[in-house]
This record gives structure tokens, sequence and C-alpha cells, in this order.
């Protein structure tokens, strides 16, 4: 890893000659990534992965008469040559575009103490290969040996990324970070009778320590493979579906999409018009919170510098924050909330950052339970939401409920909705939260979904 | 443009062939089956226009080196976006370092001028080279047009993106490939609203191809692609709810060719039958479509998004039958699933980048024409679903679902179009689906040149096409029961 002193070198050296070259204000991006990678199929390895990637982002705004032109570029050739050359073509690449009075860096304050968030842990940085590709073949031992259904898998894999960012902009603001995510991933696949059905379990955290035991990963995903065998269709009908907590985060997605900034001031969301209305039941409470030590999503600023914090986003059903940029934010005549996300490649745009429903108290076998017959979606796959309207529709596989009790999985079949009647009618949840990712949700129930099948 | 392609880079990153080959045996020091190198040089331009401004431009670069070895069924790599020689060793012992023991084949000298064997996307201007201001011109007049269409349409979304693409691949075995790869695509999105104001629908259209980015700004291009755009958002206002249920189907020529992309394309790649996870797992010679139905790959289209004059490995790109006459032909082949099967790389060895390791995968997948009247086919059907445009789709290779969803969709009464309808979600089984197909139309369409595919987390750009078919019985996923 190059010393930070050279980032910081490439970022004040960019921010300058876009300066230089007539902007208004800039701001600069500068990412370094080694990741490792690995994946094991059975008892060989199926490959190993190794890179080192550096990538600037210059964003320069050029004053017109009635506001500012933006413009972003962004390489990964660092050499002081290529640097010099982006920032003047940011510069002159703004100069083309249309002036907007909403285009600027934030007026808001920005971030003054960066916490520690616990993104990373030193001892991890020396991890090598042979030592992730371990916890690969455990995983993948530990998934053929659970079930004699387990004949084959799509292989065991696993990542270890440690990046450094680097942020600065012409308003002053300077800040850095490094943060890491340790990843384990398992996808068996179970046969019985001819036919094939394949799942997966996986952990991801910011420390190795606190990733789950490889053992215990193989293990679900073979259990969660061969419990789908013999899967058959249901009649088209309507019923209760419970989405689990592999399945539920995607149904949360949905809503974080609906309350970004950037889908709200297009008026390409279905809440749009809804603030401060209660848009779901009132068991739901949706909190977004960058400051989580440890949080996949957590980080000291945002792509704009601003603080982080957190934002209760639905409250008891009530919907009472967007999440925003500076740029939504003022296009809505808001305050930005510190959930600017942004990459080298791309300007800052509204997103969560660890976003979560909040659980309740009932355990998925409680939810399956006092359900006397209805779906419980454990894999949804297709792309059927549509944010402007709500409308839902998905491919998905689970297994049938009949008096409590799983009776038998089903695939196969779609589930489809209204995403705003859906979050009214959620009548349960969950008290098994788990995070694989940014974006977290327990198990809920929906109180009535179309089932389509044969 | 080859001859190009070779001189770019050896002018642009120093690099002569020399310096190749002791790499090269760098990485085969430990003796591995076979090592490549590429070396990947793209710059990408996008500007993007909505509330009636081109609110931002964007410029990005991208260069480095992949350097590959394989060992049986491993492979290393390591990739680095500092092309200098320095960096190409460090990548080549990280790469060989997954080797251990036995194999080896000793590294050839790179050979031959580097030519593909095929053209197919010359271009005068790199697309990346026209200049902006012609660009933002073009997204004005779409906004202009589109607001003029129709005073429904409250706002309009979109963009131009323009990619340049330079690779040049390196390998053991004395394989010496560059090639020079342009691709453009044109946007529109539109939001309509109802008098009311209440509902609010969106309609999508783009085009794009590897051509003159010239191409995209006559009006002849992009003004039937706003019309259309405005024409489906206005439409989907119209929708009614989709009915759910099994039903019968009719889809229709072109885009919807993405059903064979998912439910039969990534069934038959490579690597997922020499692992036995597909389910088309060792079906060749078996029927898996119904008679008179022919699905090929074909990466040697002229101009099409999904085409290459040779794959991200050097193979030259080609026409493979996958499916002749409903009975099961091939797969498609990478260099490692080739040689591990023991058959014939068919040139869909891609990757998204020099970041990423090559996959068997898709270019232009298709169904080929039949005999029926189009016209004919929705009359044969008397009640059913007649699925017009789709939006993405899946599938999970493994139990052979898949799904897509229509994004313009008509009930069949008694053989007639009838209301539109929103929301349809088509899920099916990809080893079965196209036995049910009884009915093929002689209008083959290839799509407008939007698609991308995504494996593995890699995105690459592709093709499909289809003409009207019928599909007897197919799940219909809707609100209405």
């Amino acid at each position: 890893m190059s010393g930070s002193q050279d980032l910081t070198f490439i970022v004040e050296r960019a921010l300058e000659r876009a300066r230089s070259a007539g902007a208004d204000s800039v701001d600069a991006l500068l990412v370094e990534a080694d990741s490792i990678e690995a994946r094991v199929r059975d008892e060989e390895i199926d490959f190993v992965k190794q890179s080192r990637e550096r990538t600037l982002g210059i964003r320069a705004l050029v004053r017109g008469s009635n506001g500012l032109r933006s413009a972003l570029t962004s390489t990964n050739d660092l050499s002081p040559a290529a640097v010099d050359r982006m920032a003047e073509e940011t510069v002159a690449l703004a100069r083309a575009t249309a002036e907007d009075p909403f285009a600027g860096l934030p007026a808001e304050d920005y971030a003054t103490e960066l916490p520690d968030l616990d993104l990373f842990d030193p001892s991890d940085r020396g991890i090598d290969v042979e030592t992730r590709i371990e916890d690969a073949r455990r995983a993948e031992r530990a998934a053929r040996e659970a079930d004699p259904r387990i004949t084959n898998s799509e292989g065991s894999q696993v990542s270890s990324d440690f990046a450094r960012i680097v942020y600065g902009d012409t308003r002053g603001f300077r800040g850095e970070y490094s943060a890491a995510s340790h990843s384990l991933f398992s996808e068996p696949i179970a046969q019985q009778n001819g036919s094939m059905q394949r799942d997966y379990w996986m952990t991801r955290s910011r420390r190795l320590a606190d990733l789950e035991d490889p053992g215990d990963v193989g293990r679900r995903a073979a259990e969660r493979a061969a419990r789908r065998l013999g899967a058959r269709r249901v009649a088209t009908c309507e019923v209760p579906v419970i989405f689990d907590s592999v399945t539920a985060p995607s149904l949360l997605g949905h809503v974080v999409a609906c309350v970004n900034g950037g889908a709200v001031y297009r008026g390409m969301s279905f809440l749009a018009e809804r603030m401060n209305d209660v848009v779901a039941s009132s068991l739901i409470t949706v909190v977004d919170d960058g400051r989580k030590p440890g949080g996949l999503g957590s980080k000291p600023f945002d792509g704009e510098g601003q603080p982080t914090r957190r934002t209760v986003v639905i409250e008891n059903g009530r919907l009472v924050s967007w999440l925003l940029d500076s740029y939504s934010a003022r296009k809505l005549g808001l305050a930005t909330t510190g959930n600017a996300a942004r990459g080298p490649g791309g300007a800052p745009s509204a997103a969560p950052t660890n976003l979560w429903l909040e659980p309740g108290k009932q355990t998925l076998e409680e939810l399956i339970a006092s359900t006397r017959r209805g779906l419980l979606v454990t894999e949804l796959i297709g792309m059927g939401f549509h944010p402007i309207t709500g409308d839902y529709s998905r491919g998905a596989a689970g297994f049938w409920i009949e008096g409590g009790e799983i009776a038998y999985p089903v695939e196969e079949i779609t589930i489809a909705g209204n995403l705003g009647d859906m979050l009214q009618s959620i009548d349960a949840i969950g008290s098994d939260l788990v995070w694989f990712g940014r974006t977290s949700s327990p198990s809920v129930r929906v109180s009535n979904m179309t089932v389509a099948g044969q | 443009m080859s001859d190009d392609a070779l001189s770019f880079f050896r002018d642009h990153f120093d690099l002569d062939d020399r310096a190749l080959t002791r790499t090269l045996d760098t990485t085969l020091e430990r003796e591995v089956d076979f090592a490549d190198l590429f070396f990947e040089y793209t710059t990408q331009d996008s500007v993007s226009l909505e509330e009636g401004i081109v609110k931002s431009g964007d410029r990005h670069l991208q260069q480095g080196v992949g350097v590959r070895a394989q060992v049986g069924e491993r492979q290393g790599y390591a990739h680095s976006d500092e092309v200098t020689v320095e960096s190409l060793d460090l990548a080549a012992s990280t790469a060989r370092a997954i080797s251990r023991s036995s194999g080896g084949v000793h590294s050839v000298a790179p050979t031959g001028n580097g030519r593909p064997t095929h053209d197919l996307y010359p271009v005068d201007t790199p697309p990346t080279e026209v200049p902006i201001e012609r660009k933002t011109a073009l997204l004005l007049e779409m906004d202009a047009y589109a607001r003029q269409l129709d005073s429904c349409v409250q706002q309009v979304m979109a963009s131009v993106v323009s990619q340049y693409r330079h690779v040049m691949l390196v390998s053991s075995d004395g394989r010496l490939s560059a090639d020079v790869q342009p691709l453009v695509r044109l946007n529109v999105q539109v939001v309509a609203a109802d008098p009311s104001g209440i509902r609010r629908e969106v309609g999508y259209q783009g085009m794009g191809g590897r051509y003159e980015l010239e191409r995209l700004l006559r009006p002849e291009a992009w003004k039937p692609l706003v019309e259309e755009a405005v024409r489906l958002a206005k439409l989907n206002l119209e929708a009614q709810p989709c009915p759910a249920g099994s039903m019968d189907v009719v889809l229709g020529p072109g885009w919807p060719g993405v059903l064979i992309h998912e439910a039969i394309g990534h069934g038959l790649e490579g690597d997922f039958n020499r692992k036995k996870t597909s389910a088309f797992s060792d079906r060749i010679g078996e029927r898996v479509a119904a008679d008179g139905v022919t699905i090929v790959d074909d990466g040697t289209l002229e101009q099409r998004r999904g085409s290459l004059n040779s794959d991200d490995e050097g193979t030259p790109t080609q026409r493979t039958v996958l499916i002749e006459n409903g009975i099961l032909r091939g797969y498609l082949q990478d260099r490692l699933n080739a040689r591990l099967m023991g058959v014939e790389p068919t040139g869909n060895g891609r990757r998204e980048s020099y970041a990423h390791l090559p996959m068997p995968r898709m270019t232009n997948t298709f169904m080929l024409a039949g005999e029926d009247d189009p016209a004919d086919i929705l009359r044969s059907v008397k009640q059913g679903l007649y699925a017009v445009s789709f939006g993405g789709g899946q599938v999970d290779i493994t139990s052979g679902k898949f799904v897509f969803s229509a994004n313009e969709a008509y009930k069949i009464e008694d053989g007639r179009i009838g209301a539109p309808v929103k929301g349809a979600t088509l899920i099916g089984n990809g080893p079965d689906v196209l036995t049910r197909v009884s009915r093929i139309g002689n209008d083959l369409e290839l799509d407008q040149g939007v698609g991308t595919c995504g494996k593995d987390g890699q995105s690459v750009p592709v093709g499909v096409g289809m003409p009207t078919i019928r599909i007897d019985e197919l799940t219909v996923g809707g609100t209405e029961g």
C-alpha cells in the first residue's frame, strides 16, 4: 500500500490543476484497493485472484451567470501528466454542460471529528491468501459432508478487500480513512431423483474475527440447498407471504429506492408526495445509521465530506425522512442527511449507509406457526419492481405453509402486489436481523399477496 | 484497426515483444499449462439530460493488464493498473503461485500480426472523439421533441454513452491478438402523467451497437426512439393489472429473445456444464425444444452490440449452433472449459475488463425464423398473453427456473389483441419451456442494441433476438387472480 502522503498529494494536485484551469469549485476522491479472492470447488482450487487498484475521480464545477456547470472524470492512470490532463479535461467538459442553480458543493457544515468506526483490524492486513483458501476449503468440506444429497457445488468463495479512501475539496475539507471487508460464501448443490437444487449461505464483516465459522457457513448452505429438493408448483392463489431474513432485505431495498432523494425530486417514487404520511404498518420502523460501529456501510464522512449520522426514515409506519445528498436536498428545499454515496467513477448521489428494519420479538418459526396457510419465500429472482407505481412482481421459491407448519418446497411461482399495500399489510416482524450487506431486515409477513403458479 | 491496436499498445506502454515473452516465461517458470496477458485501454464518456438541461458530463479512463496462469482446473489471476515491465513481472509471479507441480508447456514467442479474422466494426471516428457539444445538442433536441409529441410528458431523461476499448492479448502458445472495439448507446426515458396527474408511468427505449456515433445523431434514428418511449409511457397509463396463472403466451419478435438468453443460453455455458451444475449438463444430442426450434450464438454479426472480432482470449468469434431443430448440439466455450471438456473453444471467452477472469459468455443469441405468419400465431390463441417487450430477466442455472418481466404486454382474447396489462412476470423451466413452443413466426428480429448480461459480478454487452413465437401454458405472474 502506498503511503497515504502519496495519495493526498495526488488529490491536492487534481484540486489545484482543476482550479487553475478555471473551476469555481472542485472535489477529488482517490480510492486505493487491495484485494484477494479465491474459490475452492470440492478439493480443488478453482481460482485465486489478487489485485491492487487506484482510481481518482475529479468533479469540477464552473461558474455561469445562473448556476454551476458540472462534470466528472475518473482515471486509474495516476501519473502526474495524466492527472493534470484529466483535471483540465474535467473543466473543459463542465463548460459544455448546462448551468444548474442547484449544483455545488454542500453549504452545510463539514465533518470535523472523524470517529474510529472499527472499519478495519490492522492485524488482518497481513492475512495471506492461503489462510483464506483454508476457510473456503473448510466451508466446502462441511457443505459436502453435511448431507449425502450434496453431490456437487458452485464452490466456496472468499474475499478480503482493503481500501484507503482520500477525499478533499476546494472548500478546504480533507478526510481519509481505511476500511476492510471480508467475506465467505458457499453454494452447494443437492441432487435427488435427477433434479438439482442450489442455495447459499454467506458471512461478511469488517474484521476477519467477526466472520461466522466456515464450517457453519457450509453446513447452513447445504441445509438450505437440500431442503429445496422435491420442490413443486402451487395453484394460483392469494395468501399471506413470509419473507425470510435472506429475501426481506430486497423488499427493504425497494423501499430505499423510493425514499432516496434523487428518486423523490425526479418524481420517480410512489412515495414522493407522502412525507409525514403513514405509509406502512405501525410495526415498521426503518433506520439508517452511517456510524454503526463495524457496519458494512459505515464511514466517518459521506461522499461530500458531510458527517454521517443516524436518520430514522420510517417511524412506527410514518414516513419521517428522505435519504439525501446535498444536491437532492437543495432540490427539495431540505438539508443533506449525510447520505451521499460516491465512488471515483460517479457523482455523489443519495444512498443508504447501514439501513435496517427494527426487529420484532418473534422467531421465524413462530411466524410460520402463526400462519395457517401461506408461503415462506427464501429466494427471489428477476427485476419486477417499478418505483414510480410501487408495482411488484417477482419470481420466487420457498416453502408452502399448511396448518402453521412447513409442508413442502415450492418453486417456479411468482408473487405480486403493490409495495404500498404490502408495507401497510405487514402484520408480523421476526427477531432474526442478520447483516449480509448494508441493508438488513428480519423476516416479515405480508398478510396477503397474489401467488401465481399452475 | 488491429494494426492500430498493436501499435497503440507498443507506443502507449512502451512494451516490446521481448518484454512480453519474458513475462510469460516468468509466469511459466514453475510450469503451468497455459498463461496469457491481457492489456486494456478504455475510454468512455457520457452526457445526460434531465429536467430539460444537460446536467452533467463524464469521462473515464481505465487501463491495466491482467496476467493469468492455468494448471489443470486452477487459475491464478493478478491484475494491475500500472502497465510497466516491473508490475507485469510482479503480477506474473502472483499468478503462477497457484501452480504447484506437474503439467508444463514452454512459452512460444508471440508471432503473427495480431489481426483478428473479422473486421466487424470499423469506424472512422472513435465515438469518444466526437465533440461533446454534438452529444449535448442531440439530447436537447430529444427532450424538446418528446415534450412536443404529447402534453402528458412530464419528465424526459436521456443519455448518450460512448466507449472506445483497445485490447491486446498475448498467450503462452504464441497467440497475439489485438482489437479496437467501439460501442455507443442512446437511452431515453419518459415519465407521463394522466390528466388528473395522479397516475404516472415510465416509458423507456434505447439503441446502440458497435458503429459510428454519427448514426445516433440522425433524426431518423433518434426520433422513432423518442416516439416509442412516449408511446410506451402513455400505454402504461392505460394498462390494467395483469392476470395471474398459467396461460398460452405469444412473444413478439426481437427483444423478447431475452427468453432465449435466460432460459437456454446461460444453461449452455461451458463452465456450468463442465462442472455439471447446469440443468442442461450431459444432454448433448437430446431433445430440449420443439421441432423447428433452432438457436444460435453468433459473435460475427456486423456492428452488433454483442459482436466481437475475437473474444477476450484471442479466439476468433463464430456462429455456434446450440439447438438444432429441437436437439441440443453444443455449448459455449472459453479456452479453459474447452480444454477440460476436450472440445474446441467457440470464441465465447469474455471478460468485463482486464480486472476480471474470462468466462464462457454469450455474444448475440437468437432463435431462427420459422414459417408462420405472426398474425396467424396471434389468431391461434383463444385466451392468453401477448408480450412485446421485456425488461430484465434472471435464471437459476441449476434448477433451470427463469423469470423475466414484460414492460409491454396485452391480453389476447379470441385471437385478437386486447387491453394492455402491466407488471406481467413470466416464469418457467429452461429445459422444458422450449418443448412447448407450438408456433414459430417468419419475422426474426434482433434487439436494438441495449442488452447487458451479468454473471458472477461481470457485465458484458450482448444481443438477443427471436421471431414471434407461441408457448403453450407458461406461468404469468400478475395481481389479478
